[in-house]
């Protein structure tokens, strides 16, 4: 996608996306809600059409050449929403069929790695099983790219783990994975590369490795006495100390030494947080639409 | 609200009962806010209509002589009778001057009290909005309570204002009050009926569909025993709508019958609160079953089927008994002929034959009006799976737009044409077989047929509707109800000659169908395909409502 822009009404979602994914990778979408992930998309799959600028999948033009392309794809919606009536079964065949067949066994296989009963009418199903009914029916289609939004949403997290384990066996295969998501740390542990979309815009994109001066972990420490000095440590930040209470913004640099000053201290108790797309985007971009002032 | 469940807390008899009330009157507020420009253009729009009328009536009967004669001719037509009732004092302005309100407007008031309580209710609880809403401070109750005092307070206003604007439009006082009480209790008892229909199934279509099914039979008991003789039978007394009629008002005003509906709307009404404590919030009253574990949809087309047989199934065996039994009614047309006056009437409009036919007719068109009704809420099942985020579903599938669009409005077309062959053979049956004259199957049929092209321009008027603009599906049903006045009261209010042209149920041919009712055919089937071929081009251009 080049210079994409695409506006609600006076609401411009999108103001000029740039965005590419290689063939055979998986590309984490990551941005805070409202970001434009979802209308990005539904802009891939020619449900939206763009104001200006063009976009082209597996070199095909989205809007125009919907059934050839479709039939290479396939879709998890972010907010699934399947007839209440229709078991969850009959809706993952239906879905299969209309994406031009489906693998049989490997429907079966992914029903029980994802524990769904597909007897149940699909009004009976919670958010989580809606979710499993659109992630069995695209990933038993043998599509050679997957558009996933926010498909862990809803998901308990031992169903998060089968569901990484079916990306990675998809990466494995060669193919393609567009993985939108607000949580970094699921981007993290499946993607080659990520984009960070803000605003309509991506602001960042690269492979993880190359964003990780970005994420800083949160670490709470209790000590039996503070350490003096502690905020001079090269890549630690905002320390707070209260009583015997530290805590402590650090950069993946700056772990160890922090951590064994901490020790030398008589560590008592440690907690420590990942750090959440939230986070990152409340330092390097500062409140909501002021990231061009703010970025680093 | 804080005191509600501070005494709610304490745990008493009263105390419970506030509990599940709790919130009641933040619904009341929200019901409002929603419909702050529904409610109160339809309650302008019943009290202008019956002003107007009322105005016209004087103009149009000056003296008693001329009313005595217009009543006379009216109650001597079997298909007036039967479509609007009887006169019951020939000589009252306002008896024949509201002649079409009584049942026949009684009718369309109760739809809409109908349309109005179950989206209150039911349509609330399936699209999980009141789930939302019960996560806050809201007992089980309050929104059946808040659905119900919007629907009351909705027909009383409309039943007080066209009273009033009855009599501004010169019509006596007492009578007006009457016929103004007749609407509100009616329109109440209706809405205890869509209240109970709300709590019977999960679904809020369904839920419609079976209150407006109940309006068309109580119609039709009360349209049975208007046509006996003397008039009316105990058919009219089982029937709300029937009550309405009995209550003549401008015709001796019999206050006593306004009981009837309100004590209907009193029993059902904790009917529906004792529905409500049975099941839980989103549950029909049947537990759900399992299903097929494997699908065998091949497609979109055969997911529309499934997804629209069940209603269709039910307007297909609700037109059958509703076509056998007018359709013997033809029977009594021949007993009208008896009366004094209608001699006269019958050789002026040209013998019995022309009088079944006049009479078929009549019976025939109002089937394609509501077969044109069918049409329309199976096309906005379009509008109403896109809303839902189903289309999002399908489309990111190697659905085609056009593949999906047409699956709707194939089913919708082939189910008008399905409801207009099974009229047509079921009123000719019962003609038929009441008059011995099996001639008369095909006739109708045909004629019932002929109706289809009409219904075809509102289905696809539905279609370029949710092709250009969406959110104004709604807007189709208002057309039709539109076009239903201007052909029911047009020349009562001058309206112009183009306008109730445009009208496609103007140009359906009536009894009897011959070559010559071919150019309109073609014309109104060429209107609807351009209708159709515009809401794709529309569709086809814009964005996927998300």
């Amino acid at each position: 996608m080049t210079g994409v822009v695409k506006r609600f009404g006076s609401v411009t979602a999108l103001d000029g996306l740039d965005f590419s994914v290689a063939e055979g990778e998986v590309h984490g979408f990551l941005g805070p809600n409202g970001s434009g992930k979802s209308t990005t998309l539904r802009l891939l799959l020619g449900m939206l059409r763009a104001n200006s600028g063009s976009i082209r999948v597996l070199g095909l033009d989205p809007w125009h050449d919907v059934a050839t392309l479709h039939r290479r794809l396939a879709y998890v919606p972010g907010d699934v929403a399947i007839w209440p009536n229709l078991t969850g079964g009959e809706v993952i065949d239906l879905l299969g069929r209309l994406q031009g067949g489906q693998d049989r066994a490997r429907r079966d296989l992914l029903l029980q790695t994802f524990d769904l009963d597909p007897t149940k009418k699909s009004r009976t199903y919670s958010k989580g099983n809606r979710q499993k009914v659109a992630l069995v029916a695209a990933l038993a289609t043998d599509a050679e790219l997957f558009l996933l939004d926010e498909p862990t949403s809803g998901l308990d997290p031992l169903m998060e783990d089968a569901f990484r384990g079916c990306v990675r066996e998809l990466r494995g295969q060669g193919r393609t994975v567009l993985l939108s998501s607000h949580i970094l740390s699921e981007a993290e542990a499946l993607s080659d590369r990520v984009s960070i979309i803000r605003a309509g815009r991506v602001v960042e994109s690269g492979p993880l490795a190359q964003l990780r001066h970005l994420t800083r972990t949160a670490v709470t420490a209790d000590v039996a006495r503070v350490p003096p000095g502690l905020d001079l440590l090269p890549g630690v930040h905002d320390v707070v100390v209260t009583d015997h209470r530290v805590t402590a913004q650090v950069d993946p640099a700056g772990l160890a030494p922090f951590l064994q000053a901490l020790t030398a201290a008589g560590l008592e108790a440690l907690t420590s947080q990942p750090p959440t797309l939230e986070d990152l985007f409340l330092r390097h971009y500062g409140p909501a639409g002021s990231f061009e002032s703010a970025r680093l | 609200m804080s005191r509600t469940l501070a005494r709610s807390r304490t745990g008493t008899g009263a105390g419970r009962l506030a509990g599940t009330l709790a919130g009641t009157g933040v619904l009341v507020r929200l019901g409002l806010r929603r419909d702050r420009w529904l409610l109160p253009l339809w309650i302008a729009g019943f009290a202008l209509m019956a002003y107007s009328t009322a105005a016209a009536g004087a103009e149009l009967y000056p003296d008693a002589a001329n009313r005595v004669a217009a009543s006379t001719a009216l109650n001597a037509t079997a298909s007036m009778v039967a479509l609007f009732g009887r006169i019951y004092d020939p000589a009252s302005l306002g008896a024949l001057s509201l002649i079409k309100y009584t049942a026949f407007m009684t009718a369309i008031l109760a739809v809409l009290m109908v349309v109005l309580t179950i989206r209150h209710t039911r349509g609330d609880e399936e699209s999980g909005r009141l789930e939302l809403l019960g996560g806050g401070r809201l007992g089980r109750d309050a929104p059946l309570v808040s659905a119900l005092a919007i629907s009351f307070a909705t027909s009383i206003l409309t039943g007080l204002l066209s009273a009033g604007a009855l009599a501004v439009g010169g019509l006596p006082g007492s009578g007006s009050l009457a016929f103004g009480l007749g609407w509100a209790a009616t329109g109440m008892a209706y809405s205890a009926v869509a209240a109970v229909a709300a709590q019977l199934t999960a679904s809020a279509r369904a839920a419609t569909g079976f209150s407006i099914g109940v309006i068309a039979v109580t119609y039709g008991l009360r349209a049975v025993g208007d046509l006996a003789e003397p008039g009316p039978s105990v058919w009219s007394w089982l029937s709300p709508i029937g009550w309405n009629q009995q209550i003549r008002a401008y015709a001796g005003d019999h206050w006593w019958v306004l009981s009837l509906p309100l004590t209907l709307c009193a029993a059902l009404v904790p009917v529906a609160f004792f529905l409500r404590s049975q099941r839980d919030l989103g549950a029909g009253l049947r537990d759900e079953r399992p299903g097929p574990a494997r699908g065998h949809l091949s497609g979109v087309l055969a997911l529309a089927v499934r997804l629209q047989y069940r209603v269709l199934a039910a307007w297909c065996v609700a037109f059958v008994l509703f076509g056998v039994v007018i359709g013997s009614l033809v029977g009594n047309v021949a007993d009208f002929l008896s009366s004094p006056g209608a001699q006269d009437l019958m050789r002026a409009l040209g013998g019995p034959q022309a009088l079944t036919d006049a009479f078929l007719a009549a019976e025939i068109s109002i089937m394609g009006v509501t077969a044109a009704a069918y049409g329309i809420s199976a096309a906005n099942h379009l509008r109403s799976e896109e809303a839902a985020g189903h289309t999002e579903a399908l489309l990111g599938t190697a659905t085609t737009r056009i593949r999906w669009a047409s699956s709707h409005y194939a089913v919708a077309l082939a189910g008008v044409a399905l409801l207009q062959l099974l009229t047509g053979v079921s009123i000719g049956i019962g003609a038929a077989s009441a008059v011995n004259d099996a001639e008369l199957v095909a006739r109708s049929a045909v004629a019932a047929l002929a109706q289809i092209p009409a219904a075809w321009v509102l289905t696809s008027a539905a279609l370029a509707v949710f092709g250009w603009v969406p959110r104004m599906a709604g807007g189709v049903w208002v057309l039709l109800l539109g076009l239903i006045a201007l052909g029911e009261f047009g020349v009562l209010w001058n309206a112009p000659e183009w306008l109730m042209d445009l009208s496609p149920f103007r140009h359906t041919p009536l009894l009897p169908v011959d070559a010559e009712a071919v150019p309109a055919l073609v014309a109104l089937t060429a209107a609807a395909a351009l209708l159709g071929a515009l809401g794709y081009a529309g569709w086809r251009r814009r964005d996927l409502a998300a």
